[in-house]
């Protein structure tokens, strides 16, 4: 038997409770996921090394090796065009999707500083929507899709120079079962 | 077996009526050599008043030099302190080089209740120009001098005076747990007394005051995506408006406060709708395949000022309430955005892009001239004091976002400083 219990939305003083969607904790699938072994949570697959030499047991979207462990995609300035590097690692993330009809993913676009605020939250959603539009089109279903706008308001890197920049004009794939 | 506990996230979120919060330091940066001089002496205080902790002659002199229409004269160099009219020696402060004279006391009237007395003069005339007598308690002194600075300010310059206004704005800072929290504060106009009216653990931004000063509009993504709420500032309790798909944000109240401006991709992408407080409906305002967003309405309540990518840059257009086609106000340089109308309707105020830096802008509707007020790398948020003498707005000093002041004609300048934490997204509320 496998519990899950999932702690979700503790809201202080007057606010209401809210359902979860779409929050994922940090970037890149930091969650911790349980113990190695033939583990993957709900929905996943697993992985097994057949050839000797280096294993890896987690799950897929772990797995270093795979394009699947990509989850931030970074951006141009001004820009919501998706760079042709990144091409295979949504490809990789759209035939996940595809494959696993029950798994729901969140885009959660984001800017850098530059520009002002809702501008860029639009700017922000026009990034998370190229992505939409590329996952769409290999075959993921709108309603496995969310998409969550932030703007500048949620950096990645706290500077002010081109170096934490470039690592805020982003948009973070968020599987938030995972 | 196996348990899998998983903390997908724990939202702090707290609503509050009022809560003191770290004071803001003003530092004026840049005054004007045409300032008039004006010596505001320390009000006297009745024996039986008691203890009086708020310099209300301080507070008056502080709020007239802010605005940069006036030179105070340094306590130090008040010699003799008059306590009334008969007292004065006009020559003296001739003398000193002033054209004008404060003088006031606090007393107790034989009910109990305090009350705060203040007269002008005109140091060349040897007259008083105005002078009132208000009733007020201990708690009250503050307000009663900025009352008084309103006064003395609308008498010799002819504008109003906005002392008596109040600012609002988002915070941010990094909490114990290494989180980033986020808070909307009101303050007085001249920093002091900040509350904390919402803190959240989501981001909260774009804070928008009604019409009539008593509620403010913000956004919250406390339900994972982006919400408008309206929260009574008396009170501390709020309504969310119903939120669709997509963005939910720039909440814009018309002069009247019956209509809300703001920007919903429901339909696509960012345009900009209109939410009718009496009816409830939302209405769809502008029509692009672009970015449409951050609304603003004239004086008038006839025109909403927006932004809109569809000339491939960022800038400025301005549309009828009721549609139609939107024209392009912003000419001058490849950035323009974030609009707002000078109380009078005359001029706009915009986040500028002049090389690399984003600065603010002030264009002036009837020559099409613009001028750069600020000078930052980026600055951003500009709101106009409804007066229009000054424009708030936020700046970075160092590495740290905060807010800063400058006026309309771009001559005074002042920062200020809050304790720890980035300032930014001010608003300036309208007159009481």
């Amino acid at each position: 038997m496998k519990k899950l219990i999932n702690i979700v939305s503790l809201m202080l003083l007057s606010a209401v409770m809210v359902g979860c969607s779409s929050f994922g904790g940090g970037d890149n699938g930091t969650a911790s996921n349980g113990t190695a072994g033939t583990n993957g949570a709900a929905n996943g697959a697993t992985t097994t090394g057949i050839d000797g030499g280096a294993t890896f047991s987690g799950h897929v979207l772990d797995d270093p090796s795979s394009p699947l462990s990509t989850k931030v995609i970074y951006f141009e300035f001004d820009s919501s065009a998706i760079a042709p590097e990144y091409e295979a690692v949504v490809a990789a993330h759209a035939a996940y999707l595809a494959a696993n009809s029950t798994v729901s993913i969140v885009l959660e676009g984001h800017t850098d500083e530059r520009g002002t605020r809702e501008y860029n939250v639009a700017l922000s959603e026009n990034r998370a929507k190229s992505v939409l539009d590329l996952l769409s089109l290999q075959g993921v279903t709108g309603s496995q899709v969310d998409i969550t706008a932030y703007g500048e308001e949620k950096p990645a890197a706290l500077g002010h120079d081109e170096q934490s920049w470039q690592l805020n004009r982003r948009v973070e794939l968020v599987y938030p079962a995972h | 077996m196996q348990h899998l506990i998983k903390l997908a996230f724990l939202i702090l979120l707290s609503v509050t009526c009022y809560a003191q919060a770290a004071p803001l330091q003003i530092e004026i940066t840049q005054g004007v050599a045409s300032a008039q001089p004006i010596a505001v002496v320390p009000f006297s205080v009745g024996a039986n008043v008691g203890v009086v902790n708020v310099d209300v002659a301080a507070i008056i002199a502080g709020d007239l030099s802010r605005s940069g229409r006036f030179k105070t004269l340094a306590r130090t160099d008040i010699l003799n302190r008059p306590l009334t009219a008969d007292q004065v020696n006009f020559r003296s402060w001739q003398a000193l080089g002033q054209d004008n004279l404060v003088i006031g006391s606090i007393s107790k009237e034989p009910n109990g209740q305090l009350s705060v007395q203040f007269q002008l003069f005109d140091v060349y005339k040897g007259e008083q120009l105005t002078g009132f007598k208000i009733p007020t308690d201990a708690k009250n002194l503050r307000g009663v001098a900025h009352r008084i600075s309103d006064l003395i300010y609308e008498k010799l310059t002819g504008q109003k005076g906005a002392f008596s206004t109040r600012i609002a704005y988002v915070t941010s800072r990094v909490n114990i747990a290494g989180k980033i929290e986020y808070k909307i504060q009101v303050a007085d106009a001249d920093g002091y007394g900040p509350r904390t009216i919402v803190t959240s653990s989501e981001p909260l931004m774009s804070p928008a005051w009604t019409s009539k000063g008593d509620k403010i509009s913000y956004v919250s993504y406390e339900r994972g995506r982006s919400s408008i709420y309206t929260q009574t500032l008396s009170t501390g309790q709020r309504t969310k408006l119903r939120s669709f798909k997509g963005i939910n944000g720039a909440p814009a109240w018309s002069p009247d406060d019956s209509q809300m401006a703001l920007t919903l991709s429901k339909d696509g992408n960012a345009n900009i709708y209109i939410y009718n407080v009496i009816t409830g409906a939302f209405r769809r305002l502008t029509n692009s395949y672009a970015i449409d967003t951050e609304p603003s309405w004239s004086p008038d309540g006839r025109q909403i000022l927006f932004t809109s990518g569809r000339g491939g840059k960022p800038q400025l257009y301005q549309i009828s309430v009721n549609g139609g086609r939107a024209s392009r106000v912003t000419r001058e340089g490849g950035y323009n955005a974030r609009g707002r109308y000078a109380p009078d309707g005359k001029s706009i105020v915009m986040v500028h892009r002049v090389g690399k830096k984003y600065q603010i802008g002030s264009l002036n509707l009837k020559t099409g001239f613009t001028s750069v007020l600020t000078k930052g790398n980026l600055d951003e948020s500009p709101t106009f004091a409804p007066n229009g003498s000054m424009i708030l707005y936020s700046t970075k000093d160092g590495l740290k976002s905060i807010l800063a002041a400058v006026s309309s004609d771009g001559k005074v300048k002042q920062k200020f400083r809050l304790q720890g934490g980035e300032v930014r997204e001010p608003a300036w509320s309208p007159f009481k």
